[in-house]
């Protein structure tokens, strides 16, 4: 298990030195730079700006200056926002990012296993087709859509919750419930799935056989084995969720760090986007390791040497 | 908007049956909380500031929405009123020279947020400081006209006591000028010439912008600073006229969803929002009528149309493409905010440029407009079946998208064959900057009220800032001239003509005058519509 885990951490450092390259190189193959706008910067101002963040440099010396400075765990000044280091600012917008996000996958994954469980118990019931209905409707409807009408109504018409802003608990809950709508979907779907071929094998009627009660049959043994799909979706989707969602972000002013992925994109803001991608394939490389471990635990017939 | 409300109201209903227990639960204790949090405190200015700043410190920022923070914080040698009306800042007086090249200023008896006395000598030291090739200041350029700044900034003077700048004693400072630039008490405004603490800036470098450490002149002073949440400004009590200010506090929320904005500003979470999407404004206009304010505004929204090669290179063409545009279609059904048709570069309402150039075929019928449009086309060897081939460019944004449909058809009237090309923001720009394209959309808005500051878009000189690389000695000559110029109303005489001949060349065309769009909630006052859209909050109150 040890040497599992520590051969996986070790065979992330190339994946994340491909990213790198591959993010630096991309960014800086798109025209215009972060300085940039429809104001023509004065030649003498654009060698001033260039010496200071050494873009007037070879594209490869850059990337090694770069490279070295990451190693040593400094992620560069932003080029768009003056005043904060990419660190700092994934420090000010991460944790934000990651508890909404996590309350987020908490609430879809839980509702949505619990609505699974009991499509797959009623299984074509009424009950059955209407979670299932709900549920397909909560994936096809996108956040964009779905975010500003919960806004308008709960927001504006009722007057119920604070439309947008970050303040205290109730600023949290249309985020909140704006992200985790589709994944109880997802889950509720993948939960139903596997649970109906799960209930249908063998152990399970060797467990009804044995006259355990219907409570014990479908909680204890048919959960585990149904939860395989939903662990292995619950990684990336994980990943997606905590690094902040652009939409939810700007729709509800939400100072996280989703908006940085696209805006720094947009703004060439180079060593942003590429702080952003670091800590996004980091995270993605952890939860898949998390979710291998998490199939050991889960499945015996999965075991890791 | 009540179009997308209808159409997605199933699925939310639908929606509630899965999550609804859930849902009604936070709700309910969304609902307490709220109650609690949106008390405000009665003289907090809550405003939607459509963008997130750069910095706040003056030295490094290039846009109206940074501008609106730092210019609540900091006060220039002179300032601006409710009005934009140019009045005395942290100078009480000055004089000029005769010749228009020395200016001596007396400073004001005050001092900085921490109590320390504002002297000439943080004037010297910031101005210094913005010119120094370390500092990489972006709109530097804007204080060339004092001595030898330019050398400075590229760096070919390092002696910054070559600077046309000293300090006489703490309270007098003098300015001293390349050459009498008649605009440049109007430029003194402009946050590149805001004062900074040379006490407080020596001591934390780079960290002096963070709260605790900031400390300012103008009439509030930083209190918070949440990156892509909130800006928090509270009033400086160390202000001069502090007894005059009435607001407690100011805080700024950047935010790009203009629709969500409007929502929070219906709820009235948002005191003063900043824009509005221009799709909204037959709701606005019969929902909001009170709240919705609309004004000129300092800036053209343009095409500017290759001059130096391709088929456009062909003053026929460029004629008869202007005279094509229906530009009143464009600002009364396309746009509909109020947008003034433009048929000149420069827009109205600048006090230095009273006269502007004569465009005799705007007054022409349009649809006679548009024979002549099609006999130009004939004479420069196009016509049904060699029909001419456009491509226009333009930036990612809904209302340039409609705006360039719409004159994708008035063109193929003219047997105009357009086709549209889409990219992000930087990409068009670079675009325009490499002077790679036929047609394209550009807007310009003015750094300072003067109509230099949109006719020398247009001069050689400006290099690749002449998107068209329009070029022609007669405007050239009369611009060099104009800058020489001392008495004001020749100058203007001057440029009237420049303009003219750009405009007889077709070497662009103009489509409206810029608006600005705020939306204000009724218990504000003191915000007053001007063409530059500076509402210091120092003049603004709450009922």
């Amino acid at each position: 298990m040890g040497r599992f885990i520590i051969r996986r951490i070790l065979s992330a450092i190339p994946t994340l030195l491909i990213t790198i390259a591959l993010a630096f190189f991309m960014m800086r193959a798109a025209p215009g730079g972060p300085f940039d706008s429809d104001r023509k910067l004065p030649a003498a101002i654009e060698a001033n700006i260039n010496a200071v963040y050494h873009l007037d440099e070879p594209l490869w010396m850059q990337f090694l200056r770069y490279l070295g400075n990451v190693l040593r765990g400094d992620f560069g000044p932003s080029y768009k926002y003056l005043d904060f280091s990419v660190t700092q600012l994934i420090a000010s917008g991460l944790p934000v990012s990651l508890s909404l996000g996590i309350a987020a996958v908490i609430l879809g994954t839980v509702t949505g296993i619990f609505f699974g469980l009991l499509a797959a118990w009623r299984q074509n019931t009424a009950l059955d087709h209407s979670v299932m209905a709900a549920s397909m409707l909560g994936i096809a409807v996108p956040n964009f859509v779905m975010a500003p009408l919960m806004t308008l109504v709960l927001g504006l018409y009722l007057s119920l919750l604070p439309i947008g802003g970050w303040g205290g608990p109730s600023y949290w809950v249309l985020p909140i419930l704006a992200l985790a709508l589709p994944k109880i979907g997802y889950v509720a779907r993948l939960t139903r799935a596997s649970a109906i071929e799960v209930l249908r094998s063998n152990f399970i009627r060797t467990a009804r056989a044995k006259g355990l009660s219907e409570r014990v049959v479908v909680v204890r043994h048919g959960l585990k084995a149904a939860l395989l799909p939903v662990v292995s979706y619950l990684g990336p989707s994980t990943a997606g969720v905590i690094t902040g969602s652009v939409v939810i972000e700007s729709i509800f002013g939400i100072p996280g760090i989703g908006r940085y992925f696209v805006q720094g994109a947009l703004n060439r803001d180079y060593t942003l986007v590429l702080g952003v991608v670091i800590l996004y394939a980091a995270i993605i490389i952890a939860l898949n390791l998390i979710v291998d471990l998490l199939y050991g635990v889960l499945d015996p017939k999965v075991r890791y040497e | 908007m009540s179009g997308r409300t209808m159409l997605a109201n199933k699925p939310v209903s639908a929606k509630h049956a899965s999550g609804g227990k859930f849902a009604s639960g936070l709700v309910a204790l969304g609902f307490g909380l709220t109650l609690a949090l949106s008390a405000q405190a009665a003289g907090t200015l809550r405003v939607a500031n459509f963008g997130e700043p750069t910095t706040l410190d003056p030295h490094g920022i290039a846009g109206v929405w940074e501008n609106r923070i730092t210019g609540d914080m900091f006060m220039g040698l002179v300032t601006e009123a409710a009005d934009l009306k140019a009045i005395p800042g942290a100078a009480e007086s000055w004089t000029i020279s005769e010749d228009g090249t020395v200016y001596t200023f007396k400073l004001r008896d005050a001092t900085w947020s921490d109590g320390v006395p504002v002297t000439a000598d943080d004037f010297v030291f910031s101005l210094r400081r913005i010119l120094s090739p370390e500092q990489a200041a972006r709109y530097a350029s804007l204080l060339y006209p004092i001595k030898n700044a330019e050398a400075i900034n590229s760096g070919k003077e390092k002696d910054y006591s070559k600077l046309g700048v000293r300090a006489i004693d703490p309270k007098t400072l003098e300015i001293t000028l390349e050459q009498s630039t008649p605009y440049f008490l109007g430029q003194l405004v402009h946050y590149t010439a805001f004062p900074l603490p040379k006490h407080v800036v020596e001591k934390f470098g780079k960290d002096w912008i963070k709260p605790g450490n900031m400390v300012s002149n103008g009439a509030f002073m930083l209190s918070e600073y949440v990156p892509n949440d909130h800006v928090k400004l509270v009033k400086n009590p160390k202000f001069y006229d502090a007894a005059n200010v009435k607001l407690d506090a100011v805080v700024f929320y950047p935010t790009e969803e203009r629709n969500e904005m409007l929502k929070r500003f219906r709820a009235k979470e948002i005191d003063l929002a900043t824009d509005f999407d221009s799709g909204q404004i037959d709701f606005l206009k019969k929902e909001l009528p009170n709240e919705t304010k609309i004004a000129p505004y300092l800036g053209t929204y343009y095409y500017p149309i290759n001059d130096a090669k391709g088929p456009t290179a062909d003053i026929r063409v460029r004629k008869a493409l202007s005279y094509a545009m229906d530009r009143e279609t464009i600002t009364d059904k396309v746009m509909k905010t109020g947008e003034i048709p433009a048929y000149t570069m420069v827009p109205p309402g600048i006090p230095t440029y009273p006269g502007k150039p004569d465009v005799p075929w705007a007054k022409i019928p349009y649809a006679q407009r548009l024979d002549e449009a099609k006999k130009l086309m004939t004479e420069a060897g196009y016509g049904p079946g060699k029909p001419l081939k456009l491509e226009l460019k333009y930036n990612t944004s809904e209302a340039h998208k409609r705006i360039a449909v719409a004159l994708q058809q008035m063109w193929k009237a003219i047997g105009v064959e357009v086709e549209l090309v889409n990219s992000d923001v930087k990409t068009h720009y670079k675009f325009l900057e490499e002077n790679d394209f036929q047609v394209a959309r550009a807007g310009w808005i003015a750094d300072y009220n003067d109509a230099q500051n949109f006719l020398f878009l247009f001069e050689t000189r400006s290099g690749k800032q002449n998107y068209s690389r329009y070029s022609n000695k007669t405007y050239d000559d009369a611009m060099i001239e104009a800058s020489k110029t001392t008495d004001l109303a020749k100058r203007a005489a001057i440029m009237v003509k420049a303009e003219q001949v750009l405009l007889d060349d077709f070497g662009t065309l103009p489509i409206y005058t810029y608006v600005s769009k705020n939306l204000v909630q009724t218990n504000v006052v003191g915000v007053e519509p001007n063409v530059q859209d500076i509402h210091r909050s120092r003049w603004i109150s709450l009922k």
